[in-house]
């Protein structure tokens, strides 16, 4: 995933039309609402499993149905790989973290960016505590004490 | 017997399905056209630190400086999807018995576009936003990364960082309800 391997006119609209379509998904699932996310978690309305699972589903036979047609992506010439990260107790603590502010506030980083696209302006609230948190872990990683110095294979 | 199962379904899903199911198989359509493309499994929170890296020299945010261009394009097309959402479905240009029109917050009519507006208050947003810039970044990932590519790799650290996540979430939710905050 190089940088000069993304340099193919085609890279970047293939992306935003990729992401254009994730995005629609997340607002016709309601999604884009903490308030519908919220009730999932209080489990009075199960129904965005259906939004995990089934964007999983297609993604899981996209995936792995591929490697049966070619080897390499056509824009970048990168192999067909799963996503895979090593497994260590900061995907625990991690997660837990996320967690809390997910039970918190109903927000997730994908659905926070389409909440802004169906006109919910509040929600730029939650996407500058995002930035927050994301520069706060970044500045105790990248100092000598943190992590990052003893060469951890995160993302 | 039959009846009794039909009426636990209904109170488990008291919206339906259609939209939900409708709304992931296109999350998944979009993350699997990026994938068939480029070979990159697209998570979205990663746009958080690599979009850092272009305010800040430290090395946790620069190491993402080769993916922060289609990061951010990549962002940008989930917001304008969102907004083609809000300009037909949610504007009521565009109708379908499989999709319903939204229960929770404010609908505002600006101009003929309907936009949607939460009533969740500004510092739960604010506060679990944080968490989750923190949470996710540790973790490895969030709802897209692990729990869409990372579950679609059948990925041993994604099934173990979505059970956490939707474990505590749910915990933290109930309490949050249990103390009588809301919306």
């Amino acid at each position: 995933m190089s940088a000069q391997h993304e340099q193919h006119p085609l890279f970047l609209p293939l992306v935003f039309v990729g992401g254009l379509i994730f995005g629609f998904g997340l607002g016709f699932s309601h999604m884009a609402q903490p308030e519908v996310v919220l009730n999932f978690l209080q489990l009075s309305d199960l129904g965005l499993l259906f939004v995990m699972g089934g964007a999983a589903v297609v993604t899981g036979l996209t995936f792995f149905g591929i490697t049966f047609v070619r080897g390499d992506a056509p824009l970048t010439g990168a192999p067909y790989a799963r996503r895979l990260k090593s497994l260590d107790r900061n995907v625990v603590f991690g997660g837990a973290i996320f967690g809390v502010g997910w039970g918190l506030s109903g927000i997730c980083p994908g659905a926070a960016y389409a909440s802004l696209g169906v006109g919910n302006v509040v929600i730029l609230y939650g996407i500058a505590g995002m930035f927050v948190g994301a520069y706060l872990q970044g500045v105790v990683r990248s100092s000598p004490l943190g992590e990052d110095s003893s060469a951890s294979a995160a993302d | 017997m039959t009846w009794l199962f039909v009426a636990t379904i209904a109170e488990l899903f008291p919206h339906g399905i259609s939209h939900y199911a409708i709304g992931g198989l296109l999350v998944g359509l979009g993350t699997a056209v990026i994938y068939l493309g480029t070979g990159i499994p697209a998570g979205a929170s990663t746009f958080l630190e690599s979009t850092l890296s272009y305010v800040s020299d430290r090395s946790r945010f620069q190491q993402y400086r080769a993916s922060r261009d289609w990061r951010v394009v990549f962002t940008l097309g989930i917001v304008a999807g969102a907004a083609v959402y809000a300009l037909t479905f949610q504007s009521g240009l565009l109708s379908s018995g499989l999709h319903q029109t939204a229960t929770t917050g404010e609908l505002r009519d600006i101009g003929g576009i309907t936009i949607w507006l939460t009533d969740v208050q500004p510092w739960r947003l604010f506060l679990g936003g944080i968490l989750i810039g923190i949470g996710t970044r540790l973790g490895k990932g969030c709802t897209s990364g692990h729990g869409v590519c990372g579950v679609g790799s059948a990925s041993s650290a994604s099934f173990v960082g979505v059970a956490t996540f939707l474990l505590v979430a749910i915990g933290v939710a109930q309490l949050v309800m249990a103390l009588g905050v809301s919306p």
